[in-house]
């Protein structure tokens, strides 16, 4: 290990920087004394208590994240977008080499294969149950990256064809938008709700919001493997 | 007023947060390595979020999902920031992903991760 003389260790400007850090956070612990926890009020009380009306999704959250709240939803997509893309167009033109170092264990390469099949149908679970239970689109999305993750570090010289990950993007997003294009024209709004609202724990209900949030899931997960798949290998 | 800063859960993952974001802002603003500061940077986005799901957190309420007959609204707690967390954590992976390609880009160019030492280079 590298001695580091203690002069150096302990800059002025660090203390200095440490002391006002310190200072502002008890600043901020005094700010918790003034928040009142105790009940949820203003627009979230109206969230919550009109939820099931307005939308028949037993998710609060999902109903925020898509139906109240959608226009927001598409301009986050649209930053994770630009985000991927960039971080595509920032790699592009390095020679990738995807030789590894250390091989890894024959039980990993032939066990990888087959689970990489269950992480895409559970990812797919928990972004279709979306409106009913703790999940999706995001989460779904997040956890098929993982799964890609999975093969590309078990696995050498594995290849994510980009055309279907392109495709599989662009219709997502088409989805989300023509979806909201068609509230627009047939209610007046967009992302107004046009399809029946069912009832409230069917798989099938809550209008646009499983349509919608299937599509973010795919979206999601192909722009993350995309991202992955970019990281990966990178040689100069 | 210590006995109310014990008794409510708040405060002590309020202190949490306030360590997750001196840390990541220490970090921040006194290493020179860029790919520290980046890391840094995460924490105090991890920070960040944890803050928002502490406003929204009413002690004793559940998530806000109607799973079960007989849940109410007022059993449960604040739903937006929960919203906005959700997707403020996958945004947050894409941009340190973005930030860790620029940073690859720049050892390139300037064969350093130092910042001091990238600031007295020209061009």
């Amino acid at each position: 290990m590298k001695r580091v003389s203690l002069k150096k260790r302990f800059r002025v400007k660090n203390i200095f920087v440490f002391v006002v850090l310190v200072y502002l956070g008890f600043q901020m612990l005094s700010l918790g004394f003034l928040l009142d926890l105790k009940d949820v009020k203003g627009v979230a009380k109206y969230y919550l208590e009109n939820d099931i009306k307005d939308t028949q999704s037993a998710n609060v959250v999902t109903s925020i994240v898509v139906n109240y709240r959608g226009f927001d939803t598409l301009g986050e997509v649209t930053v994770l977008f630009l985000a991927a893309t960039g971080l595509g167009a920032i790699l592009s033109g390095y020679r990738k080499v995807k030789k590894q170092k250390i091989l890894a264990n024959t039980m990993l390469q032939y066990g990888s294969k087959p689970l990489l099949a269950i992480i895409i149908l559970f990812g797919a679970y928990i972004f279709i149950h979306g409106h009913l239970s703790p999940g999706g689109g995001f989460q779904g999305g997040t956890v098929i990256a993982t799964g890609f993750l999975l093969m590309l570090l078990a696995l050498e010289g594995y290849e994510i064809k980009h055309g279907y990950i392109k495709w599989t993007e662009s219709l997502a997003g088409l989805t989300f938008v023509t979806v909201g294009l068609f509230g627009l024209f047939l209610l007046g709004s967009f992302l107004a709700d046009f399809l029946p609202l069912g009832k409230v724990g069917n798989l099938f209900s809550s209008g646009v919001i499983p349509i919608i949030y299937v599509a973010v899931g795919f979206k999601v997960g192909s722009e993350l493997t995309g991202l992955l798949d970019n990281m990966m290998g990178v040689v100069e | 007023m210590i006995e109310r800063f014990l008794m409510n859960t708040h405060y002590i993952v309020l202190i949490g947060v306030i360590l997750l974001l001196i840390i990541g802002f220490f970090g921040a603003l006194t290493k020179r390595n860029l790919i520290k500061i980046l890391i840094a940077l995460g924490i105090a986005d991890t920070g960040v979020n944890l803050f928002f799901i502490t406003i929204g957190y009413i002690s004793g309420k559940t998530a806000p999902i109607f799973s079960k007959n007989g849940l109410t609204a007022s059993q449960m707690v604040d739903p937006v920031p929960q919203a906005l967390v959700l997707t403020a954590i996958v945004i947050g992976v894409a941009v340190l992903a973005l930030g860790l390609s620029i940073i690859i880009r720049v050892y390139e160019h300037y064969g350093t991760l130092n910042v001091s030492r990238i600031k007295r280079m020209r061009g």
